[in-house]
This record gives C-alpha cells, structure tokens and sequence, in this order.
C-alpha cells in the first residue's frame, strides 16, 4: 500500500530468515561436513550402502503405491462432492478435517485394534465366513496407514478444483456431441491437473518421510528412510548422517516443489 | 441407480476415515486394560483422567502452546499479508516461496533443522522452543488462507478511507480487516488444529521432562497406552463436534461469509 508497509513485512522476513533459512543451511551445513568440520560428501553418498538404499526404496516404492490409491480413492470422492452443490462448502472441507481432533497417534494406533489377528475386522470377517486378513506388521499394514492418514490432503485440493469447473464449459462440451467419457477426458482431467499436483505433493511428501506410521503398524523390524534418519538423531547421534541423508530427502522433495511450480502457478490447487 | 451407489461410495469413505475414532471412543468405556479384549462398560477411565497429573499437564501444555502458537502465526501472518501487498512482484514470489517451505518440506526435515538451529545457538529445549518451532510451522497456513482474500480486496475503498481524513491505522481497521476477517479466523483455525494434531516437530524440539499429548502417547506406545487417554481424545473429539454441529445450525448468514 505504502512506504509504510515496506517496515511492516520486516517481522515476518525476520522471521522466516531466522527460522526456515538458518536452520536449512544448518541442514546443509552439517550434511556436508564430518565430525571435524571438514568437508565432506560422505554423508550424502551413504545413501548407496545396501541398508540405507533398502530403506529408501521401500520408502519411495510404499509412499508412491500409497499416493496412487489416494488418488484413486479420491478423484471418484471429489467428484461426487463437487457435483452434490452443497452450499456449506465450508462443511466437506469440515468433515476431513474434523479426524484430527482426534490425536494422529492415537488414530493410527486404532487400526492395530482393528487389524490384530483377533482384531476386529477379522471377528467380522469371521462372522461372515469370509477369511481371515493378516496384514499387521507387513508394508500392506504401512500403506493402508499412509492411505489413511493423508486421504484427506488429496480430497480436499481436489474438491477445491473440481467445484470451480464452470459447468457451462462442460455443458458445451456436451452440446458439441462429446460423450461423459470424452468430456472427463478433455474438460474435466485437464482443469482438474493443479489439484492433482498439489494433491500428490500432500500425500507423497509426507507418506515418504514418515517414521511414525511405519513404527506403529509395520512393527519395529521394517524401516523407513524416515525412521533412519530419526534414529541417526534421537538414538545413535550422528547429526551429520542424519543431516545428509535429510539432504537426499530433500532432493525429491524440491523437485516435487518444481513441478507444482510449473503446473499450478497460481496455486489454484491449494488445500482451502 | 447411479445415485445410490454414489451413496455407498461415500459411506464407505467415511467409514474407512472414521472407524478409528469410532474404535477409540469404544476403547474408552472398555473395562478390561488391554486394547484386545472387551471387558465391560465403564466410565472409570473418564474419572481416573482427571487425577492423572501427567496426562493433565501434557494437556494443558498441548492447548497453551496451540493457542499461543497460532494466535501468534495468526498476528505475523495478517500482517505480513498486509505488507507483502506492497511488495514488488519478484520480491513477493521469493518471500511467498519462503513461506511455503515449511508446509512442503518434510516435517522431519523442519523438525530436524530447527533442533539444529536450537542446539547451535544454544537455546534450551522446553517448552519455548516448541513454541517457536509451532509458529513457525503455523504461519504458512494463516497466510494461505488470508491471501485470497487480500487478493479480492479493492485497493480503492482503503484510498477512499484515507481521503476522507482517516489514519492508516483507522482505515486498515476500519475497511481492510473487516474484509480479510473470514480468512485470518479460517487461518487460525487451521493453524490451531496443526498445532494440536502435530507430533513430529514437537518430537525433535522438545526437551526432556515436557510432553505434549503427543510425544506423551508416543513414549506410551511400547509400554501400553493409558486408557485414560481414549477417554480424553474422546471428550476432545465429542466437543469439537458439538462445536461444529451449533455453529453449522446457527443461521446461515455468517456461515456463507467464512466459506471460500
């Protein structure tokens, strides 16, 4: 607005130098140097050994494998949503978010009820006569987690997107003789890609940096690139591992940044 | 035909993300003090919670630092809003860029590299730098839902406000907050929930000897989690929903001004 304004921003770029820069660079710092000082890429090529590599794939291959049932599970979702023209848009946002007034740990430790051996889906499936699932402790018990726990960071960029489409583009479509498929296919997929992007960024980022889903239900024996790292700092202390395995982390995590850069440059897709 | 198998889809969904805290409300009034069995109706739990001294303080630190952390992140967001509107274009992008940085880096890499910036500068861990750490990571939400807003604004009536003699300060009050007031109470919200529901970060900058809700379930989980602590996410969860229910019953006016 004014000259005046130009002082205003100086608390927040104060802050956000000293708490999102520094630390940053502190990562970086550490992840680039031994226990001397010196410099060093050690840290970063430790991602090669064969324990540290296993992890990371696990991580990638069970975070990629949550994210697409998400989607999966969510387009359809947002969709119904989306075409339901509730007024109280605030509501859906509501209903996803209300879970997590119920501690995350807390949610996360209520699938072991339910999917213990005795558990109770397996006393329902038995009552069915159907069988039994053993899927606690398995990287299955992990997804079913990670699905759990961020399904609502894809519906809700979706939703966002989905219920801004003008339907009158999609009604010409339907006047100029396209068919529901061809109109998804050409309309609705198309305007609907910012969502997607921010959607998957929500979900992948946190699915394959996460050490507390896989400590709960996946047992203590399957690790994940986020329980190694956690571990490098809480239990062994080698901050600088634990910092340069962070900077492997981080690469996926910027190149996540650059796509939703480039195709949601107004951040159309955002989650509210 | 379409219609009701829509249905189905949707109940489905909410019962895959509501099954656990249905499972948990039950596990309150579960008797028996293993989560395997089920051994009778009680409300025992609910009235042990209250003489639980640990879980009372790890409660009472949990809501004070929510509500101080995002009342904070909500006061420095609204203003850097405010100010970033009279930023230059590439100035604006870098900071906005910066600010996206804690919501889509990893929470452990935040968490971790506040830590590190906490022990090199050799700041006590407790419950100071959690709170940072919270406002922090709650500023970028109180932005993001004020920023649409600030984006509709009319530059013109805060103009107008200051030609017919009012200070900056009155006019912002007068004609710019009332504007932006739907998403700074959004913003806050979210902020709030993040900070309560947040586990990872809390994890990596607090000291020995203070606990959250969270990190106090976490050290819980090898030993067996205390049932009084269904009963306390239970009590939590129950008033937020009646929360919700009387807000979303009461008319409808000021509901469609907070919808985006």
């Amino acid at each position: 607005m004014t000259s005046k304004s130009k002082w205003l921003s100086a608390p927040y770029v104060l802050w956000s130098i000293i708490f999102i820069v520094i630390p940053l660079g502190m990562i970086f710092y550490y992840g680039l140097t031994d226990k001397t000082g010196a410099f060093t890429l050690e840290n970063i090529t430790a991602i090669m050994t064969a324990e540290h590599a296993k992890a990371l794939w696990l991580s990638i291959l069970l975070s990629f494998i949550s994210t697409l049932i998400c989607f999966l599970l969510a387009y359809p979702l947002a969709m119904i949503l989306a075409n339901m023209k509730v007024n109280q848009h605030s509501f859906i946002i509501l209903i996803f978010i209300l879970p997590m007034w119920m501690n995350f740990l807390l949610r996360t430790l209520a699938w072991q009820t339910l999917l213990e051996k005795s558990g109770v889906i397996n006393n329902i499936l038995n009552f069915l006569h159907l069988p039994n699932i053993n899927i606690i402790n398995t990287p299955y018990a992990i997804v079913l987690g990670m699905v759990y726990n961020f399904l609502p960071f894809m519906v809700l960029p979706l939703y966002n997107v989905l219920s801004k489409i003008d339907e009158n583009v999609m009604n010409a479509a339907k006047d100029l003789g396209a068919n529901s498929v061809y109109t998804f296919f050409r309309i609705t997929l198309p305007l609907s890609i910012p969502g997607i992007i921010s959607g998957i960024t929500m979900v992948f980022v946190p699915a394959l940096t996460t050490f507390v889903i896989s400590t709960l239900l996946g047992g203590s024996k399957i690790l994940l690139i986020g329980n190694v790292i956690e571990q490098e700092f809480t239990q062994a202390s080698n901050w600088h591992l634990g910092s340069g395995l962070s900077i492997v982390l981080m690469i996926f995590i910027i190149l996540n940044m650059i796509a939703s850069a480039v195709f949601d440059k107004d951040g159309e897709g955002a989650m509210l | 035909m379409r219609n009701t198998a829509r249905k189905i889809y949707i109940a489905l969904i909410f019962i895959f993300l509501y099954a656990p805290i249905f499972t948990l409300m039950v596990l309150s009034f579960n008797a028996s003090k293993t989560r395997a069995k089920w051994g009778g109706f009680t409300f025992k739990w609910y009235s042990a919670l209250f003489q639980n001294r640990d879980i009372m303080e790890a409660l009472v630190n949990t809501l004070l630092i929510a509500v101080i952390s995002s009342l904070v992140a909500t006061v420095i967001g609204t203003i850097a809003c405010v100010s970033m509107s009279g930023m230059k274009r590439k100035t604006r992008s870098i900071l906005l860029g910066i600010t996206n940085i804690p919501m889509l880096n990893a929470d452990i890499v935040t968490g971790i590299s506040l830590m590190l910036l906490f022990i090199s500068f050799g700041i006590r861990f407790g419950v100071g730098t959690i709170l940072l750490s919270h406002i922090t990571f709650n500023i970028p939400y109180v932005i993001l839902s004020i920023m649409p807003r600030m984006k509709q604004l009319n530059p013109s009536t805060y103009e107008a406000a200051l030609d017919l003699g009012a200070s900056h300060t009155t006019a912002f009050f007068k004609v710019v907050f009332p504007d932006l007031l739907p998403g700074i109470l959004s913003g806050f919200l979210m902020a709030f929930t993040m900070s309560l529901d947040d586990f990872i970060i809390t994890h990596f900058t607090k000291g020995a000897g203070v606990d959250t809700l969270s990190t106090k379930i976490y050290t819980e989980v090898k030993k067996g989690i205390k049932p009084e602590m269904y009963a306390l996410s239970t009590i939590i969860f129950v008033t937020v929903l009646l929360l919700l229910i009387l807000v979303n019953m009461a008319p409808s006016g000021k509901n469609e001004k907070a919808d985006k």
